[in-house]
């Protein structure tokens, strides 16, 4: 059929039915042209963190192409998987990451649940409101922050600044909000029916909500639990604020300030460890691609 | 649920049930509100708290003694490299946001063109860039970039084209900012567009076929009018997170060369942190709120109008 459609066309290319076939062949092609060059473009910069983390500091510094690995070797991965310092990051960004995940979760279904189905006064306007505070931006919030630490310090006597647990604080002002909004999302979307049903039998608020509620929704909440992961994992503004001290920097910022110092910089290994810091994500993604996209696109869709 | 288990709930007293009932409502909304508490108290202490903090802030002096005011902001006003923060602020996110917007929008079509059985491992690929932390991939972008070693020049070289001072050169760093954020960037609206693509009814398409309508005509009287509320929010969303970006600016250029790629939240960090002058950060932090209220106002809108339609 495809190639009768396609000579025919080729003879006359004014035939109406050949055109769209060949129309049709012609757009596909095109769209894996442009495809290719753009996952070229958007693949590229991993790639070559990839490339470079296979390489010595003599390779890199050496005369040839540095597109290619000509002696690869596992040294910087050795390297900085037996660091202390290295290790430490790792340890603090999975402590951050696993309280804020936790916290945002049992806060967020709590309030998506309260505000999608039990409502009172006022809850319609916290929704709303709940997602115009996503909108406010870290980077207007960490310098008040900031000082407030510093107050709490002189009342309290407890030092927040430059402790990883102040992290654990603060992380879930940017992913609660947006967890919220789309729980509400998901939450609004189970028939009234259910909970009515349940209601009658008995049930409690609570009893609805872990009953019922978690696991119909439980596609949105591992949507919601990966994107306040993703979140919390890169964060960088308020590290780089609050914590300064080795012991005390989650990934990315130990990355940027301790492997980047001097003139001297060892790019194989920053390109190691920003591969392995990138690597929790990725691999999250690679098997949870679905609910990372639907996580992504349920902010605006189900608004 | 156990329905027999609590069978003898149901044989109460009529009087008693209203009563009840109405307990029964007062208790909803108060374990509503209970369960809603803890938003509210963060939101409240961690966000709204800051955020009007920081106006206080804006108008004491440097010690934070002394109330002046205005003052923080006519300093700001006066001095030259506040103006070029704004410029390069400005530009930064305009462009990027419009380069996002379009690629994401071509991308999204590319793919929806694709059988649908192959267009999964395609989107898979395409969405990398925003799944790795920004501050980890500038750093490979750093490393391409770099004056000596830069991978594009070592390319560029085979072609006969003289290097480019990718970060040394105030407009070419200004171009590689936006390029990094468009890379990050891009890949959202793409999966944005694409499900809103998913979403616009063949018949549409198969009617305009019918009336003859070319390629562009289909694009621009069927697709774009259907998509015109996520591209509208999408935009205005990208265009907060971009006017407040910080990780690749920091990690890219940090500034330089000689503050021209320094936006608001850079400028704010390093005034404020760095400088130790807390006042004049806030002060500076403080200027991405009209852009924040803009597209707040309109993304707002965009919502309740949905919310009456449904």
């Amino acid at each position: 059929m495809t190639t009768t459609a396609q000579t025919y066309a080729g003879a006359a290319p004014s035939a109406r039915g050949g055109s769209i076939t060949r129309n049709r062949r012609k757009v596909l092609i095109l769209s894996y042209v442009f495809l290719v060059l753009f996952v070229i473009f958007f693949l590229t910069p991993p790639l070559y963190m990839f490339i470079t983390s296979l390489k010595t500091s003599a390779e890199i510094s050496a005369e040839v192409s540095p597109w290619w690995v000509f002696s690869p070797t596992l040294a910087n991965y050795i390297q900085l998987l037996t660091s202390p310092v290295y290790l430490t990051f790792f340890r603090n960004s999975i402590l951050v990451s696993t309280f804020v995940v936790a916290i945002t979760m049992v806060v967020s279904i709590l309030a998506a649940f309260s505000l999608a189905r039990m409502k009172f006064w006022g809850s319609a306007t916290l929704a709303t409101g709940v997602f115009l505070t996503y909108l406010i931006p870290d980077t207007l919030l960490f310098i008040p922050m900031f000082k407030t630490f510093a107050f709490l310090h002189d009342l309290t006597g407890i030092e927040f600044i430059n402790h990883w647990w102040v992290l654990v604080i603060i992380y879930p002002t940017l992913t609660i909000p947006f967890c919220t909004w789309i729980m509400i999302g998901y939450f609004s979307s189970i028939p009234k029916e259910l909970d009515e049903a349940a209601l009658i039998d008995g049930a409690s608020y609570m009893q609805l909500l872990t009953k019922i509620f978690v696991p119909v929704a439980l596609p949105g909440i591992i949507a919601a639990a990966i994107f306040a992961f993703t979140v919390s994992w890169a964060q960088f503004l308020y590290p780089l604020a609050f914590t300064t001290s080795t012991d005390q920097l989650v990934l990315p910022v130990g990355i940027v300030t301790t492997l980047i110092k001097g003139d001297v910089f060892n790019w194989g290994q920053i390109m190691t460890g920003a591969l392995l810091g990138a690597a929790p994500p990725l691999i999250l993604y690679a098997f949870l691609m679905d609910y990372y996209i639907a996580g992504l696109t349920a902010g605006a869709t189900k608004g | 649920m156990s329905v027999i288990a609590h069978a003898d709930r149901i044989q109460a007293p009529p009087g008693a049930a209203v009563r009840r009932r109405k307990s029964f409502l007062r208790r909803r909304s108060t374990v509503a509100f209970f369960m809603a508490l803890p938003l509210i108290l963060i939101v409240a202490l961690l966000v709204l708290y800051p955020a009007s903090y920081a106006v206080y802030l804006s108008t004491l002096n440097k010690t934070m003694e002394r109330f002046v005011g205005f003052g923080n902001f006519l300093f700001l006003f006066k001095r030259d490299s506040f103006w070029m923060v704004v410029e390069q602020s400005v530009i930064f996110a305009v462009t990027a946001v419009l380069f996002k917007a379009v690629i994401g929008l071509v991308v999204a079509h590319f793919v929806h063109n694709l059988p649908a059985k192959g267009q999964r491992k395609w989107r898979g690929m395409l969405l990398v860039p925003w799944v790795i932390p920004p501050a980890m991939s500038t750093l490979a972008w750093l490393w391409l970039f770099d004056p000596s070693y830069s991978a594009f020049n070592w390319i560029f070289a085979h072609f006969g084209i003289d290097p480019v001072p990718w970060l040394g050169n105030p407009y070419w760093a200004r171009f590689a900012v936006i390029l990094v954020n468009v890379w990050v960037g891009a890949p959202f609206f793409m999966i944005m567009y694409l499900a809103a693509l998913k979403s616009v009814p063949d018949q549409l398409y198969e009617a305009a076929e019918i009336d003859g309508a070319n390629w562009f005509q289909k694009l621009w009287y069927v697709t774009l009018p259907m998509m015109r509320n996520i591209i509208s929010i999408t935009v205005l969303f990208s265009l907060i997170v971009t006017f407040a970006n910080f990780d690749i600016v920091r990690v890219l250029t940090n500034g330089g060369p000689l503050d021209q790629t320094q936006v608001f939240a850079t400028w704010a960090f390093r005034l404020g942190i760095e400088s130790n002058d807390i006042p004049l950060g806030a002060s500076v932090s403080l200027f991405m709120f009209p852009v924040l209220a803009f597209a707040a106002i309109f993304i707002l809108r965009d919502i309740n109008r949905r919310g009456n339609e449904a």
